[in-house]
């Protein structure tokens, strides 16, 4: 925590009430509140899509799986952009014709069917609640190292900011809280990226001199007779455990623990011991730190360097400041040597060890899939790896959050000029990525318990002020995406629901006024849900999201976009069955069954990604519902415009 | 455009739709008219989807048949991963830059042969 960090935020929240409280005004009609009136320039509506696509799930969890998996990482950045051609070419300007204020406008356009608004305005729900989790986890990631608040402390304050932005003034007040935001998030990642370029590459990275180098050691040992011997007899040996494929030894001196792993060494064909870090809960519930009790100085160390940068080591391998190509081919040279930390978890004794320990990887082999997507593995991983690009490629374009800002703009044209702003703005966004996901990996900066901080903390090397702007920045993006999917929420509730489908709406104020209600309970809910998945991985929520949103809702834009017999009942049918195969699949996925605490060998569906079965399933059901439906009852609705 | 005005619209609603008795119902937010140029935009989204889905699949069929040739460098010390996962992000730009270009050019032929230039 320092002062710096605390005036930039609160300057930073005190100017995004600043602008909900100017717009107010604008607020009071319900175009005013859940369109903005339609009247956002298309420029500024582009760089807004940018501030609510760019969220936490973007800027922290993509840069911290490049710092830990490499290329991995960045093949989220190339689906997540490629979603936007899905936007642009098919859904963009009908979007913009058909509907009003929510995507069920525009869905049920040509049909005006109850059954239609109430599955699309269910699915835009739950969607938005899945991309909600996520955002308010981040929030509590964020506020914890910058402010120095506990976790339900950071999710509370996001959660009342927000309600009091969109309660105030709609869509209008969000749409330029998110354009600032975008701005600032473009601005300053160039900044952060021009910064590790000009620094280079290096063996012993020390963080612009701020944090020493730490140095790893390395015993020499032999077997024999089945047992380890280690050369330096200052260390005994205390334990030996295998993991799997991978043997780790416990050592003591001086009566100090330590875990090592056990590996073969091709140079003298005996055994060496590699230092890892390691974490333990004692029997009796305290904490264990690399050996010695848990305490505010006595943390995991920071990690991630370079061990050879093309062949070289030492001083002589210092580049010096890089263009951006040179930086890139020296990572993924085939002569580089990375040092990447992962880690396992066993009972040692009564107390339960997580070892973090190193894995050098080649260059060649960090830029290219494989670290986490195991594309070279059994026929289920390869699988699983489509099924994520699918949903990758066909979720952007049903988020609820991005498809209601079609409606702030003034007409069909001008979706489409801000949806180019938004691929060039997101396109130029995700290209960083890999270059700040990169450096967090090379720099020394990973944090091992959560890499998700990966890319504030390869700021805080950098000096306090980079840190400090980041952490604003990255704070700010939760606020934004937060107060998108609370209106998309809202929206769905009550315009949707109460008033086409219920009917009990009676004026456009009273339509505000419910929208605002639902914008409280929404926040509120978030709120709990933010807490309630504290520690969960923010990238795998987004991807559920993602799935989802790919399964219940693009299939029926599409369809009706395309496919003159597509029916009223088709498409319910199509949204209900992608939603709750989707969601479905998802319970009962090996993810799912490792959160449960179960073996997630034993999970019914073995697939992480359930796109791959529930977005063509989807489709098949508005096709077959359409056909028989229609033959039922002739003279069902044409298809669009 | 004033159309924002929701009082407004909310009047035009009634006047175009009458019978109705829900006025907001299928109402654009604003008045963009009748779109002559939407069959043609249309058609070619779905083309340029098309070629863009197709290289995006030949990126993960890649990925999948043969990730070793993902390491092997093209241009410049970049590899095949780096330049075609660039590629992917710049050539969606340059799809939808041309796609602009193409519907606004139609969009404003459309409407000087239909001799109303003033509605946008």
């Amino acid at each position: 925590m320092n002062i710096l960090s605390i005036i930039l935020f609160v300057l930073f929240v005190a100017f995004v009430l600043g602008i909900s409280f100017y717009f107010a005004g604008r607020a009071k009609s319900a175009s005013g509140y859940y369109a903005a009136g339609g009247r956002i320039h298309w420029g500024i509506n582009g760089i807004a899509f940018a501030g609510d696509y760019l969220s936490a799930a973007s800027f922290l969890g993509i840069c911290g799986m490049i710092a830990t998996a490499g290329y991995d990482g960045f093949l989220y950045s190339i689906g997540y952009l490629a979603g936007w051609i899905v936007a642009l070419f098919i859904v963009a300007e009908p979007l913009k014709r058909l509907g009003k204020y929510t995507f069920t406008d525009a869905l049920d356009a040509n049909y005006n069917h109850r059954g239609i608004k109430l599955m699309a305005a269910i699915s835009t729900l739950l969607v938005s609640i899945c991309y909600l989790i996520p955002q308010m986890v981040g929030a509590g990631v964020l506020v914890t190292p910058l402010l120095g608040l506990p976790h339900a402390v950071g999710v509370i304050l996001v959660g009342l900011i927000v309600i009091t932005i969109v309660a105030t003034a709609g869509m209008t007040s969000t749409t330029y809280v998110q354009f600032i935001k975008g701005a600032l998030l473009l601005v300053f990642s160039l900044v952060l990226v021009t910064v590790v370029l000009i620094r280079g590459l290096s063996t012993k990275p020390d963080q612009g001199g701020r944090v020493p180098f730490r140095e790893y050691r390395t015993l020499t040992a032999t077997e024999a007779g089945g047992s380890l011997v280690l050369e330096d007899t200052a260390w005994q040996i205390a334990a030996v455990r295998e993991v799997k494929t991978l043997r780790f030894v416990k050592l003591l001196r001086d009566g100090r623990e330590s875990w090592w792993k056990v590996e073969a060494d091709a140079a003298s064909g005996g055994l060496k011991l590699l230092e890892s870090q390691f974490t333990a809960r004692l029997a009796d519930g305290s904490q264990v730190v690399n050996g010695a009790p848990a305490s505010k100085d006595n943390i995991l160390s920071q990690a991630g360097n370079m061990e050879t940068i093309a062949g070289k080591t030492g001083p002589e391998a210092e580049t010096g400041s890089l263009n951006p190509a040179k930086y890139l081919s020296l990572i993924g040279d085939s002569r580089t040597r990375i040092k990447l930390w992962k880690n396992t978890s066993f009972s040692d004794n009564g107390s339960k060890v997580t070892i973090y320990y190193p894995v050098f990887t080649t260059g060649n082999k960090i830029l290219r899939p494989g670290q986490r997507f195991k594309v070279e593995g059994t026929a289920t991983d390869r699988i699983d790896f489509l099924s994520l690009m699918l949903a990758l490629f066909l979720g952007t374009a049903a988020l609820p959050h991005i498809l209601i800002r079609y409606y702030t703009v003034p007409s069909p044209a001008a979706a489409r000029k801000s949806t180019i702003v938004a691929i060039a703005a997101i396109g130029f966004f995700y290209i960083l990525t890999l270059f700040m996901g990169l450096g967090a990996m090379t720099n020394g900066v990973v944090n091992l318990l959560d890499d998700n901080m990966s890319a504030p903390l390869l700021a805080r090397s950098f000096g306090t002020f980079l840190f400090s702007m980041i952490s604003a920045i990255a704070f700010a993006t939760v606020l934004g995406t937060v107060s998108g999917l609370i209106i998309a929420a809202s929206g769905a509730v009550a315009h949707d629901l109460l008033d086409r489908f219920a009917k009990v709406i009676k004026s456009d104020k009273q339509k505000v006024y419910a929208g605002k209600v639902v914008a409280f309970v929404v926040g509120a809910l978030a709120m709990v849900l933010g807490i309630i998945f504290k520690g969960v991985n923010v990238t795998f929520l987004v991807g559920l999201a993602f799935a989802v949103a790919a399964s219940a809702n693009l299939p029926s834009i599409v369809m009706m976009l395309f496919w003159k017999r597509t029916t009223a009942r088709g498409i319910t049918a199509s949204i209900f069955v992608g939603v709750t195969s989707s969601i479905g699949l998802i319970l009962f996925s090996p993810t799912m069954y490792e959160l449960y605490g179960k073996d997630p060998l034993t999970a019914p569906f073995p697939l992480k990604n359930p796109g791959i079965i529930s977005i063509p399933l989807s489709f098949l059901t508005l096709i077959i519902v359409s056909l028989l439906s229609r033959s039922k009852a002739k003279g069902a609705a044409p298809a669009a415009v | 455009m004033q159309d924002g005005a929701p009082p407004g619209s909310e009047r035009a609603g009634r006047t175009c739709r009458k019978g109705e008795k829900r006025p907001m119902l299928h109402e654009p937010a604003a008045k963009s008219g009748a779109d002559p140029a939407f069959l043609y935009k249309r058609r070619l989204g779905a083309w340029m989807f098309t070629l863009y889905a197709v290289i995006y699949a030949g990126f993960v069929i890649v990925n999948l048949t043969s990730p070793g040739l993902m390491e092997k460098t093209i241009v410049g010390g970049l590899n095949l991963a780096v330049v075609y996962g660039f590629g992917l992000i710049v050539f969606a730009l340059i799809l939808a830059l041309i796609y602009n270009r193409a519907c606004g050019r139609r969009e404003a032929k459309l409407r000087s042969a239909a001799g109303q230039g003033g509605r946008a």
